[in-house]
């Protein structure tokens, strides 16, 4: 189980449980703003994109090749910005927060 | 208007898919204070079509895994969701629809975000044949695993080699299936890409194990014990467990038409996703609409156009002035190929194709009219993928000669004409 920790782009924290399948579904589940999932969680839209907090980006390791890709040219991305439909929840994201990244 | 007299107010969406469900969230999102009633003929709590030929299929899982939203989001947003429920028929004087159970639901607003049905092309011998499916439901995948599980040859024809159908021949394979696709046209995806990336696709398939054969008309399905024998124009016969049918959709919108709304090639709407009746909009595939970036009426098939549709509905009902002004663009996940695409292709005079130097395959094909970029299909290529977009929004122009050099870097600064 992971307690894993969402900050909207106004600010809001929203504190959720997940056992298993994606940080994505988990957000999506619960209504997290600002992900949306549109593909459902096959790298494509996009429109899942977060920042990883500086201190978590050991719990989650660094983005995939598409990952980057999808965020190359995204105005709001970062070096910690990760599509949470490609983190799958276990025990090692207990305690992650994940800045809800902006989007146009 | 007063918020009082908002919160009684009643927006009722007819389909509960990509479009009537962001549609219900997105008029949540923007202030809507009234009632929202959803209605859907499907059973099953609203879940994500694509991955019905893709991962869906080849998993275990049950849809549950696989829905738009949570039932709590449902109750959390007060959207009234209903389920197996059919509309039957809709009276714009009096402003209701009627149910297929007998009860009136009483509108101010109405959306029709009623989708499409696949086609299930009359062939003599398709009603009696056995395990004949469509792809477009929970309840069509069920089926195709079914029986596909409870047969021991696991021999597949598909019926139709556009991408629900190549998609489905790669998943049915990676079950272990003997897999053959049958297309009428001289190539497959033919209505939607280059010949250049049916030839791509058609070696992808061959590579993979799977039959995929062309001209192949079928005129007639026999059944004996049990096997079905699928026959084409040209003599030849195939012997079918499970025969899976796409061959493309029709659209529903006999429910506008019998309200006496403006049909086209779809439900005709404006901008803003309004059909001719003001309180009467329109979303998703079912639509035919104006895109402005290509400057010509389309008709969709995605997910993109589903959302972004609802979004744009949802914001002009809350009189927020929106227009829609989307770029399409739409992906296709086969064994390990990733081909994801922007734009439209169609008028498009020349394509540069360009191959990365990495290891495997990675390519991208890009669609021009003249020096003009029209849309761009990429394959394992996610950076083609969004530059293409960017490129396409932002009308910029391209220097071929460099785009067709793979040791330039895919690159906005290395790629524009000054
Ligand atoms: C197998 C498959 C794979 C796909 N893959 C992709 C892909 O990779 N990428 C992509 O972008 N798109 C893909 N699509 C297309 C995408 O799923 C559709 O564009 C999308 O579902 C359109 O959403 P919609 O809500 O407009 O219509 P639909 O999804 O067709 O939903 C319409 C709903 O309305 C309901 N309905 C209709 N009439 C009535 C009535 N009278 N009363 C009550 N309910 C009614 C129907 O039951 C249905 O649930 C795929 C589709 C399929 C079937
Ligand atoms: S859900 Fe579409 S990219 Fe993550």
């Amino acid at each position: 189980m992971a307690k894993i920790t969402f900050i909207t782009t106004d600010n809001k924290t929203i504190n959720l449980e997940g056992t298993s399948g994606s940080v994505m579904q988990l957000a999506v589940d619960n209504g997290v703003p600002g992900i949306d999932g549109d593909c459902g969680g096959v790298c494509s839209c996009a429109t899942c994109h977060v920042h990883v907090a500086p201190e978590h980006v050991g719990k989650t390791g660094e983005a995939s090749e598409i990952e980057e890709d999808m965020l190359d040219l995204n105005d709001y991305s970062n070096e910690r910005s990760r599509l949470c439909c490609q983190l799958e929840i276990s025990d090692a994201l207990n305690g992650l927060v994940l800045q809800v990244a902006e989007s146009d | 208007m007063s918020d009082s007299h908002t919160k009684e107010r009643i927006c009722v969406v007819i389909g509960a898919s990509h479009a009537g469900v962001n549609f219900a969230f997105s008029l949540r999102k923007e202030g809507w204070e009234g009632t929202i009633v959803l209605f859907d003929k499907d059973p099953v709590l609203p879940y994500h079509r694509p991955p019905l030929s893709k991962a869906y299929l080849t998993s275990e899982d049950g849809i549950e895994k696989n829905l738009l939203k949570s039932a709590e989001s449902y109750e959390k947003e007060d959207i009234s969701l209903n389920l197996g429920v059919l509309v039957h028929s809709i009276n714009r004087e009096g402003k209701t629809v009627q149910l297929s159970d007998g009860r009136v639901q009483a509108y101010d607003k109405l959306v029709l975000a009623t989708g499409a049905r696949p086609i299930i092309p009359s062939i003599p011998g398709i009603d009696t044949a056995t395990n004949v499916y469509p792809l477009r439901t929970a309840e069509d995948v069920e089926n195709i695993r079914n029986a596909f599980h409870a047969s021991s040859n696991k021999r597949a024809i598909i019926i139709g080699g556009g991408y629900i159908g190549l998609e489905t021949a790669a998943s049915l394979k990676k079950l272990g299936g003997i897999v053959t696709v049958l297309e009428r046209e001289e190539r497959i995806l033919a209505r939607v890409t280059a010949p250049e990336m049916s030839n791509f696709f058609m070696q992808l398939h061959a590579q993979n194990g799977v039959d995929v054969l062309t001209s192949k008309n079928v005129v007639a399905i026999n059944n004996a014990d049990g096997v079905n024998t699928v026959t084409c124009e040209d003599g030849s016969h195939f012997e079918a467990d499970i025969i899976v049918v796409g061959v493309g959709i029709r659209v529903n919108l006999e429910l506008a038409k019998d309200a006496g709304l403006h049909i086209e090639n779809g439900i005709a709407v404006d901008e803003t996703a309004c059909t001719n009746d003001k309180d009467i909009y329109a979303i998703g595939d079912c639509t035919y609409h104006y895109n402005p970036h290509y400057r010509r009426h389309v008709r969709l098939e995605s997910v993109q156009n589903a959302v972004d549709q609802a979004k744009v509905a949802a914001a002009a009902i809350c009189e927020k002035n929106p227009i829609y002004n989307s770029i399409p663009w739409f992906w296709s996940d086969q064994y390990d190929i990733k081909l994801q695409m922007v734009g439209l292709s169609d008028g498009y005079n020349n394509i540069l194709i360009r191959e990365e130097e990495s290891e495997g395959t990675k390519l991208s094909m890009w669609y021009f009219k003249d020096d003009v970029l029209l849309a761009v299909d990429a394959i394992n290529n996610a950076k083609a993928y969004v530059l293409g977009t960017k490129f396409i929004k932002g009308n910029n122009k391209v220097d071929k000669l460099k785009l067709a050099d793979a040791s330039i870097s895919l690159k906005p600064l290395n790629l524009l004409v000054e």
